[in-house]
This record gives structure tokens, C-alpha cells and sequence, in this order.
């Protein structure tokens, strides 16, 4: 299982992208694709290959990479089965954040992912102190619990911030919390991919030290780890990586949550192992999961979120049965 | 090999200090066992050597190089700590388990090499957990588990180990068994600083018991000298006889029926 994970999982990302490219409402051959992306072809259709299609797939495999990475680093150095940027309530930190930076007129392609990320910071460091402050390290659920009232919090928060936005401006918001890829473009595609390699290669880094917080704090001093500091580290790496995905496409909840244990039963342990195979399931997911999005109800498009919360809900139940 | 010397150790909030003054040293080629009630600080010393706990004053050093001068790993290069529990969320093949002890050798990207696949064998075979290398985890019984963790421990390569309690949910067999392998690691040149409640036990194994008491040392010597009566009953605030148990030639302490508490 583990020797077939690499070039099942690759093989896996590839067709999907394909068909994702392949798929769409103007019906286009495979030729004509290729033809269209390198520049040849009639004009329309080099602008649906080149300005629709290719951009909003490279975006999903950047946001499923980048959540799928995040949720394993916050898994493993939490110690928590459950967690995961959106559940926590880091995602939902993050696109107050981002409605703030909105609000106040300042939302550049630099700026809005460290509005994000600035949001996802205190929900992060909210959700740590409160369950610690409940005693609750040791119980996944209270972190859990934390995470999800400050993300109810925050849809609070940013309904109000929204409350005077003109009807077009609220319809958008609601579209976005729901997450999606559509209307992906080049710029955001840039931004985010210089924000996942960042956050990634730094997650991958602290592999090893996520395999020691695991363990849990003692064991971790044990071996000769600053726990504190490392876990620290990896909370703002993942939020992040977190806050960059919900500037570029918001809310996509359960990611991180499903693609961490589905690379972990195909037996990579550690994390640095882990969190790669994450980032290539995270991305083909989330490729999937915008497939779907788009084939299910014609002509119109499910949000992304909706989605992934369909195939997440149900996991996340089978997994809390566990702690039962 | 590890050293305290007047060491406090002090809890925010707390009315008095946890550890008030404590001076021993675990030497080489022995068993050092930490014992006394609940509460009298041992897992707060265990504490302070991982610096969880900073220590008010006094001093801790391995090889007379204090704690504060050597880095996290150089320390765990060194000596190598197996806490009271650890329970993994995610559970791991034991050999990968095990060869997490070769943390403290390894930089951030650096790939194991031929020196930390030989420790980590070396650790397999000194803790004797060769039959459970190919299983997981979660799979092991408390006695097995345990094992697996003092491999980890030996794999860190250092000749210091301290144990916190590694005893505590083990049947008389599995006990013995960790006994003799503490006793084997000692003979063969490691300071073994044992924290215990075992005390038939540890006066048959260790060279040397620590006695704490609210956060003193109420007694410090050979087996002999710390196991009697005198010195137990004000310290355990419980009657008890300690006789010579000739089919062990060891000390022997035997709680007395008492008041309810």
C-alpha cells in the first residue's frame, strides 16, 4: 500500500486535472485544449482554456495542496484527530480578516492574504488559550468545541461587518464563505502558489519536529525539542497556509480533516512523508471536489464548500465515534 | 553522571515550593531510585531536568556541565528521559517509533545515516523488543509498550536514562523483567535514575535510594540505611515494619493495617 501510494496518488491528481480542463459548457476537444493553451486556436476558445479553465484548476490543486498540508501539521502537533483550519476556526479567523481588508478598500493581491492570515493568527491563539484554559488539552473535543464557536464567531462578526454593503456585495460574501474556485485568475493562482511553496516547504522542515509533538509535550522535551516554540511555529505556518487558500477562494472546510487520515491508512507515518502526500491528495481532492461542483447540477455551480462538507461531515462522524 | 544540587523549584501560585533544596547525584554504572509519597516532588525534578520547570536556584548538571549551558539536544544526546505516560494519538510501526530517538542526531533535513540505523538496532536489541519490531503500536500490551519506550530511550545513544514510574500498570513478571534489564543497563556502565513506589523492589535493585519528603531529602544512602521503619513511617504517615527477607536477603517493608483513612 505504501510503495503504491506515490504513483497512485499522482496518477490520481493527473487524470483529474485532465478532466477538469476536459470538462466544461462549451464542449472542447482534447486537441483543441492543447492546441489553446499554447496559444493556437481561435480566440475564444484560447480565452476559455487560458483565462477560465486552466487558472480555477491550478487554483484547486494550490488550495487542496495547502489545506491538506495544514490540517496534517495541525493534527499531529495538536495531537487532535479532528483538527483541521476550518473546523478550529482558523479559516473562519481568516476571512474576517480578509472581509476587513475589503472593507477598508485595501484589498491588493498582497494584502488580502495578510489580512487572512493576521485573522487566522487570533483565531488560532483564540482557540489554544480557551481550550487550554478549559483544562482540555488533553480532550481533542474541547479544542474542537473552541474551534468551532469562534468560527461561529466569526460568520457572526462578518455579518455585521457587512451589515450597510450593498445587496450585490453580501450575495458575493455569502458565495465566498460557501468557498469556491470559480473566477479563479493568474494573479491569485501566483499569489497563492508563492504562499503554498512557502508555508509547505516550511511545514516539511518541521516534519520532524511534528513527529515529537505527536508524542506529546514531555517526550517531546525528552528528545531535545523546544515544544513550546515548535508548536508555536506550526500553528502559524498552518494558519497560514490556511488564510492564503481563504483569501484566494474561500471557506473550504473538511480538506484537512479527510486527506491526512486517508494518507496516514496507506501507511505514511511520519510527517514529512505525510504532510507531502497530503499536499497531492489535498490538491486532487480538492480537483474532485470542484468537478463535482460543476457536473452535479448544470448549468449552475455548487459551491466548492458545500461539497467538501458533504463528503467531510460524514467522516468527521466516523472518526468522533471514536472518541465515544 | 546527573546532578542536583540545592535545587528549588517553585509552582506560580503555589504556597511553598515544590522542590525545596534537593542535592543527589545518579552515577554511572548504578540505579539511583527517587522515591517517597505522592506529591513529594520527584516528577517535579523529572520536570526541571526537561526544563517543563524552570528551577528557582540551585543547580542541575550532567557531568558538572549545568543545564543551562547545554542545548535541548546536546542534553538528549546525553541523557535520555522515559516519562511517567505517553499515549500516542497516531499510532506508528514500532521501528519507526523507536528510531524517533534518533531526534537529538539529526538536522531538519539530513537523512538517516549508517550510525543511527546501527544505534537504532543496538536499542532494539538491548531492550529485547527484536519480536515486536514488526508490529504497531497500538498493538502491544502496557508491559510492551513500555519496552518499545525504553528502546526509544536507548536509541538517544547517551548513557544516562530516567525513568518516571516505568512500572506502575505492569504485572509481577513484566515488572521483574524491566528490573533485571535496569539492572543489566547499570551493569553495563549507564546512570539509571529511577523514580519508584516500589520500594521491595528498589532495595533490591538500586545502589542507592533518594527519599523525598515534601519536596526534601528525608534520606539519602545504601538500601540498608534508607529502609527502616524510623526512617519510612514519619515520611509515608503509615505504620510499618521493615524485616530481612532471607529468601531475597533484601530488606523488606510491610505496611501494617492502620486507621481508615
Amino acid at each position: 500500500m505504501r510503495r503504491l501510494f506515490w504513483p497512485l496518488a499522482m496518477l490520481a491528481l493527473v487524470v483529474l486535472v485532465v478532466a477538469a480542463v476536459l470538462w466544461g459548457a462549451v464542449p472542447l476537444s482534447p486537441k483543441a485544449i492543447v492546441a489553446a493553451a499554447l496559444g493556437h486556436g481561435d480566440r475564444e476558445t484560447v480565452a476559455i482554456v487560458r483565462a477560465l479553465r486552466l487558472p480555477r484548476v491550478a487554483l484547486a490543486v494550490l488550495v487542496g495542496a495547502a489545506l491538506g498540508m495544514a490540517g496534517g501539521a495541525l493534527q499531529g502537533s495538536l495531537r487532535n484527530a479532528l483538527a483541521e483550519p476550518y473546523l478550529l476556526g482558523v479559516s473562519g479567523g481568516a476571512a474576517v480578516g480578509a472581509v476587513v481588508v475589503v472593507t477598508l478598500g485595501l484589498a491588493t493581491p498582497l494584502l488580502l492574504p495578510l489580512g487572512a492570515f493576521a485573522g487566522a493568527a487570533v483565531a488560532i491563539v483564540a482557540a489554544i488559550g480557551v481550550a487550554r484554559a478549559a483544562g482540555g488539552r488533553a480532550d481533542p473535543r474541547v479544542l474542537l468545541m473552541a474551534g468551532v464557536v469562534i468560527g461561529a464567531f466569526a460568520n457572526a462578526a462578518i455579518m455585521v461587518l457587512l451589515a450597510d454593503a450593498p445587496a450585490d456585495t453580501i450575495r458575493g460574501a455569502l458565495w465566498w464563505m460557501m468557498g469556491s474556485v470559480a473566477g479563479a485568475d493568474w494573479t491569485q493562482v501566483a499569489w497563492l502558489a508563492l504562499y503554498t511553496l512557502l508555508g509547505g516547504t516550511a511545514l516539511l522542515a518541521l516534519g520532524r519536529d511534528i513527529d515529537l509533538l505527536a508524542l506529546g509535550e514531555e517526550s517531546a522535551a525528552g528528545l531535545g525539542l523546544d515544544a513550546e516554540r515548535a508548536g508555536r511555529r506550526v500553528y502559524l505556518v498552518s494558519s497560514l497556509l490556511a488564510a492564503a487558500t481563504v483569501a484566494a477562494a474561500g471557506l473550504v472546510g473538511f480538506v484537512g480533516l479527510v486527506v491526512p487520515h486517508m494518507v496516514r491508512a496507506a501507511g505514511l507515518r511520519r510527517h514529512r512523508p505525510l504532510l507531502a502526500g497530503s499536499a497531492v491528495l489535498g490538491a486532487a481532492l480538492v480537483v474532485c471536489a470542484d468537478l463535482v461542483a460543476r457536473i452535479a447540477h448544470p448549468p449552475a455551480d455548487l459551491p466548492l464548500g458545500a461539497v467538501t462538507a458533504l463528503v467531510g461531515v460524514p467522516f468527521f462522524l466516523i472518526q468522533l465515534r471514536r472518541f465515544a | 553522571m546527573i546532578g542536583f544540587r540545592d535545587v528549588v523549584v517553585r509552582y506560580p501560585r503555589a504556597a511553598g515550593p515544590a522542590v525545596d533544596g534537593v542535592s543527589f547525584e545518579a552515577r554511572r554504572g548504578a540505579i539511583t531510585a527517587l522515591v517517597g509519597p505522592n506529591g513529594s516532588g520527584k516528577s517535579t525534578l523529572v520536570g526541571a531536568l526537561l526544563r517543563l520547570q524552570a528551577h528557582a536556584s540551585g543547580a542541575i548538571a550532567i557531568d558538572d556541565v549545568s543545564l543551562d549551558a547545554l542545548d535541548r539536544r546536546a542534553f538528549a544526546r546525553r541523557v535520555a528521559v522515559v516519562t511517567q505516560r505517553e499515549a500516542l494519538v497516531f499510532p506508528l510501526p514500532v521501528r519507526e517509533y523507536v528510531a524517533l530517538g534518533r531526534y537529538p542526531h539529526e538536522g531538519a533535513w539530513r537523512a538517516a545515516g549508517p550510525d543511527d540505523a546501527a544505534a537504532l538496532e543496538r536499542a532494539i536489541a538491548l531492550a529485547g523488543v527484536e519480536p515486536l519490531a514488526g508490529r504497531r503500536t497500538h498493538e502491544l500490551s502496557g508491559g510492551e509498550w513500555q519496552r518499545v519506550r525504553i528502546a526509544r530511550a536507548l536509541a538517544q545513544g547517551g548513557d544516562g536514562l530516567v525513568l518516571d514510574e516505568p512500572t506502575t500498570f505492569l504485572d509481577i513478571a513484566h515488572e521483574m523483567a524491566m528490573f533485571e534489564l535496569f539492572a543489566r543497563l547499570a551493569r553495563d556502565g549507564m546512570a539509571v535514575l529511577l523514580v519508584s513506589h516500589q520500594l521491595n523492589l528498589v532495595a533490591r535493585f538500586a545502589d542507592a535510594i533518594v527519599l523525598l519528603h515534601r519536596g526534601r531529602v528525608a534520606a539519602l544512602g545504601a538500601p540498608a540505611a534508607v529502609m527502616q521503619a524510623s526512617v519510612l513511617e514519619p515520611v509515608y504517615d503509615w505504620p510499618l515494619v521493615v524485616t530481612h527477607d532471607p529468601a531475597v536477603g533484601a530488606p523488606a517493608l510491610l505496611p501494617l493495617r492502620g486507621r481508615a483513612p
